[in-house]
Order: structure tokens, then sequence, then C-alpha cells
């Protein structure tokens, strides 16, 4: 339990009849970025919502750096920074002000708050009203408020909401950061595949509730296993060689046909018997899925 | 209670560029402004009355206090309770308080104190307004008698059962403010409430001092008590009475809310 920084041991929780976690047992290592993966509505932010007690959740089912959240709360509070859902801020304060009143419930020096202005490249308008920000503006003083206390876990629910190319490249270079130079835990939520696959070291992967993976990013790509794409005109044929050879050919779409891939001799193989045929192929080739057909999916029979 | 001073440092901070903090302050300064205006302009028609020093403080304390007792603390006491809680409910900041280490009871002891804190300040003002336009009015119409007798005592009494009597209306309207997110409950209730008080008060009704609506109004009627005690009187300790179970039961509101 002491490498974790966060447990959840078959968390359930509900709003009103609704079941919104179904049995969650999440497991984070310390010194990761772990991706929280799911489509809207899957969980993600009422997971997060108990991860910081706002919600409650029963007693011996959240652990944070191995204590019970519900017997722990104000010590676990302590070690942690979120951003939850869109960023909390005062708007009839300026963005300055908006962190000077947490370093004031935190106790740490008006300093730092300039430190994180320039980290998160709101120093020129530091003395706006956040009110007046746009979205990717509240976004980073969101992420500098959620770094202010220089928590050792961070909890980012889609982070990168509302910025613009050059602002996600920046926070997904920070998230890396925080966790390679400072040893932080980051869990991040997303729904898009394609940033968590750049960032994360671990992901988690949510849908109406329940945790259909868990594991580091490479198990996730072990799972998704390549297949030999055949492009050809004579598609009947094609598919009778192949079923003939004890393959289940699918046809994708017109002219592209798809059999799993199993290993390069095999794949030379099955090229020689359908040339041999009398096929013209124009194309054979090894096709991994993307992530985002592998998040389709997992996601699909649920 | 480190936790609970920071947490009140921070409602200050949040707070001291609204209209909820300025009122306090505005609010005294501007009625006394208009009292005194109008003692001086009509000061002929006044000194044609020759009132005694205690009477002149009386009359002229009086014409502020009136209108706060029946109308205008009551509202202020909703207003004050709509805005310390509304400040949360407007920005979608609850979620980020609560993800705070910090004591649920000193957070919401905070906001609670930090509303009673402006209500003081506001009646304090008023006091120190009517104090001290009194004696400048005693400098521009010096045919005025208010430096021969000093107000001090008749406007700390008066001003201290006021505060006292508005704490029982503020832990009504804290709690529904607390709950309630929008401005039309609050608001719909208190005004419904002093109508309320303000009828079963004027009616002079057995059990209006259980009323908090007509607490303020009641506390300076003076009625004595039975004990004889013209400060402590029933309205102020069922005003007390209603504050200290309504805070108890505002906590545990606070310790059971879930951040949806």
């Amino acid at each position: 339990m002491s490498g974790l920084a966060i447990e959840t041991c078959g968390l359930t929780y509900h709003f009103g009849n609704q079941k919104v976690v179904d049995n969650l047992s999440l497991k984070v290592e310390k010194g990761s970025i772990y991706g929280f993966l799911g489509p809207n509505g899957a969980g993600k932010t009422t997971t997060i919502k108990i991860l910081l007690n706002l919600l409650k959740s029963p007693a011996d089912s959240v652990f944070i750096f191995g204590k019970d959240i519900s017997t722990n709360r104000i010590a676990s509070l302590k070690r942690m920074g979120a951003l939850v859902e869109q960023p909390a801020i005062y708007a009839h304060l300026s963005g300055k002000e908006n962190l000077y009143n947490r370093c004031i419930l935190l106790g740490t020096p008006r300093s730092r708050a300039a430190e994180m202005l320039a980290l998160v490249g709101l120093t020129e308008a530091a003395d706006k009203k956040a009110g007046k920000y746009s979205l990717g503006m509240k976004q980073r003083l969101g992420i500098a408020l959620a770094l202010l206390g220089d928590p050792e876990l961070l909890l980012l629910d889609e982070p990168t909401n509302g910025l613009d190319p050059n602002g996600i490249i920046e926070i997904r270079n920070l998230m890396i950061e925080l966790t390679s130079k400072h040893n932080k835990t980051i869990l991040v939520s997303s729904h898009l595949l394609a940033e968590i696959e750049r960032i994360a070291t671990h992901v988690g992967i949510i849908n109406k509730g329940q945790l259909l993976f868990q594991g580091t990013i490479n198990e996730l790509q072990t799972l998704n296993k390549p297949v030999v794409e055949i492009e050809t005109d004579a598609i009947e044929a094609t598919l009778g060689i192949l079923a003939a050879e004890g393959y289940t050919p699918e046809q994708i779409k017109t002219g592209t046909i798809q059999i799993p891939y199993t290993s390069k001799a095999e794949t030379g193989r099955i090229n020689t018997v359908l040339v041999q045929g009398g096929n013209t192929i124009s194309s054979i080739h090894l096709v991994r899925k993307d992530l985002e057909h592998l998040f389709l999916d997992i996601t699909k029979p649920n | 209670m480190y936790a609970l001073i920071i947490s009140l440092q921070s409602e200050f901070y949040k707070s001291r560029k609204t209209l909820a903090f300025w009122a306090a302050i505005l609010l005294p300064f501007l009625i006394c402004a208009m009292v005194a205006f109008g003692f001086y302009t009509k000061s002929e028609n006044i000194l044609k009355l020759h009132y005694p020093p205690e009477v002149l403080w009386i009359t002229y304390s009086g014409a502020a206090l009136g209108v706060m007792g029946m109308l205008i603390l009551p509202f202020y006491v909703i207003f004050m309770a709509f805005s310390v809680n509304n400040i949360e409910h407007k920005n979608d900041t609850w979620k980020t308080l609560f993800a705070q280490p910090l004591g649920k009871l000193s957070i919401y002891t905070a906001k609670y104190l930090y509303a009673v804190l402006l209500i003081f300040i506001c009646l304090f003002l008023f006091a120190a307004f009517t104090f001290a336009s009194g004696h400048l009015l005693q400098v521009l119409v010096p045919e005025y008698k208010f430096s021969d007798y000093s107000p001090i005592n008749l406007l700390s009494k008066f001003y201290a059962k006021l505060f006292l009597s508005s704490l029982g209306i503020l832990s009504v309207q804290f709690i529904i403010s607390l709950i309630w997110s929008d401005f039309l409950k609050p608001m719909g209730i208190g005004f419904i409430g002093i109508i309320f008080g303000s009828i079963v008060a004027s009616k002079h009704w057995e059990y209006a001092y259980m009323v908090p609506y007509s607490q303020p109004s009641l506390a300076l009627t003076m009625k004595k008590t039975a004990g004889g005690s013209d400060f402590f009187t029933q309205d102020i300790y069922a005003s007390l009475a209603t504050a200290l179970v309504l805070f108890i039961v505002g906590y545990f509101i606070v310790a059971k809310k879930s951040i949806k």
C-alpha cells in the first residue's frame, strides 16, 4: 500500500437510485501520471470528488497515501491539489487576488502566487478580473490554484479543456516536468485518448461507473492486437482463399480485408498464396488499431 | 482555532470589494447623514419644541433607530446572510473551499461569524455616526443642547439590543442561503417573515417575541421582563436561543453536505 498515492477498494456511489460509480478499485502509483479515461458522464468527476471527500464515501474504501480519507480528511487534503470541472474562481477578484486568497487559506507565502502566475503564463493578466478571463485563462488559473500549495498529488479534471494547441502543449509539458523533476503524482482525467496517450504512464478506463481496464500504457497497447490489412480488387476470391487457409477474414470496407496478424513469415506466405491464386494484391501491410478504436472496442460491449 | 482565523481572514479578503462589505459602512453613514441633514435644515422647528438634552438625543437617535428596527435591519441581515453564502454559490467555489485542508466547522463558523461581524460593524457605526453627527450639529447650530448630555449609555444600550435581537433572523436566513443558491428563496421567505413579524409585533401578540423577524422591533420597545432587566428582555433571549440552535443545525447541514 505504501507505493500507492491513491487506492480505492470496491468503491460504489449512488446519486439517488442511479449507480454512478460501480465497484471501482483504482490503484495510482506514486510518481505516475495516471490517465483516467472515459466518455462524458462515465463517473470521472464523481470519482475525483469522492477522492477529495467532497462526496462522502464509506469507511475503508478510499485511501490517499495509504490513509483512509474518511478519517484523515484534513491530513490527506494537505497533500493534494485539485482542479475539478470548470475552475472555481472568484469572478470579482483578479487572478492574483484569487491566488492570494488561497495563500491565506494554505498559509503559503504570497511570493508563491507570482511564481504560479509565471508558471501558467498569466503574469501579464494578473491584475485583470478573473471574471473577464477567457475559458483557457480560467483553466490556467485553476491549474495555478491547484499547484499553489506544492501538493504531492494533483487531481486534474480535464485540465486542457478550452485551451488552444499551444496551451495544451504547455500544460502537457508541465505535467511531465512535475512528475519527472519534482516527483509529483498526477491523476488526470480526459475523454480524449490521444491526449492521455502522450503523457500518461498508467491508464484507467471507466465507463458507466465501472473500471474496464487498468494498467500501464504499454499493457494497454499490448491489448491492442495488430491485424494484416489486404487491399485487392478480387474480394470474393480473396475471401475464399483466406477462409480455405483457416482464417476468418473480415471485410472492413470496399476492397479491404483484415485478418489477425500472427507473424512476419505467415504474412509472407498468405501473400504468396493469394498471388499464386491469380489475385492482384495492391497492398498488404501490418496495422495497429489506434487507441481511439481500441477505446471504442473496450467500451462498446458495456 | 488557527483554521478559523485564516478562514475569517479569507472571508474578509474575498468580500472586501463587494457591496455586502461596503453596505456595512455606507448604510449607517447615509442614514445618519440624512437624519443630521434634516435636523440641520429644520433646526428652527425642532428648537421651538424646547427638548431637554436627553429627550433631544432620544428623538435624534430614534429617527435612525425607528426605521432600522422595523425595516432596514431585517432586510440588511437577510442581505448579509445571502451575500456571505452567495459568493460561493455564484462562483461555484464550494467545491474548492471544502477541498482545502481546513475543518468544515472552521469554514462554516468563519462564514457565520463574518456575517455577525458585518452586522456588528454596521450597528457600531450607526451608534458612532449618530454620536459624531449630533456633536457636529451642535457646532453648526449652537442653540442645540446636544453637548449637555452624554448619549453613550443610551446609544450603546439600544444598538447592543438591536444587534443581539438580529441574530435570530440571521441564523434562519443563513441556513436558507446556505442550502439554496438562488436569490428568490431567501429574499421571498425573508420578506414574508418581515411582514409577518411586523404584524405580530404591532398587534402585541403574546408570543411575538418568539418570531425572529419581530425581535428587532420588540427589542426597541424596552418592555421590562418580570425580573426587571430592560436589557435582557424575552425577545433577546429568544433571539439568542434561536441563533444557538440554528447555528448547530447549520453545522450538521454543512458536515453532511455533498458537493455535487
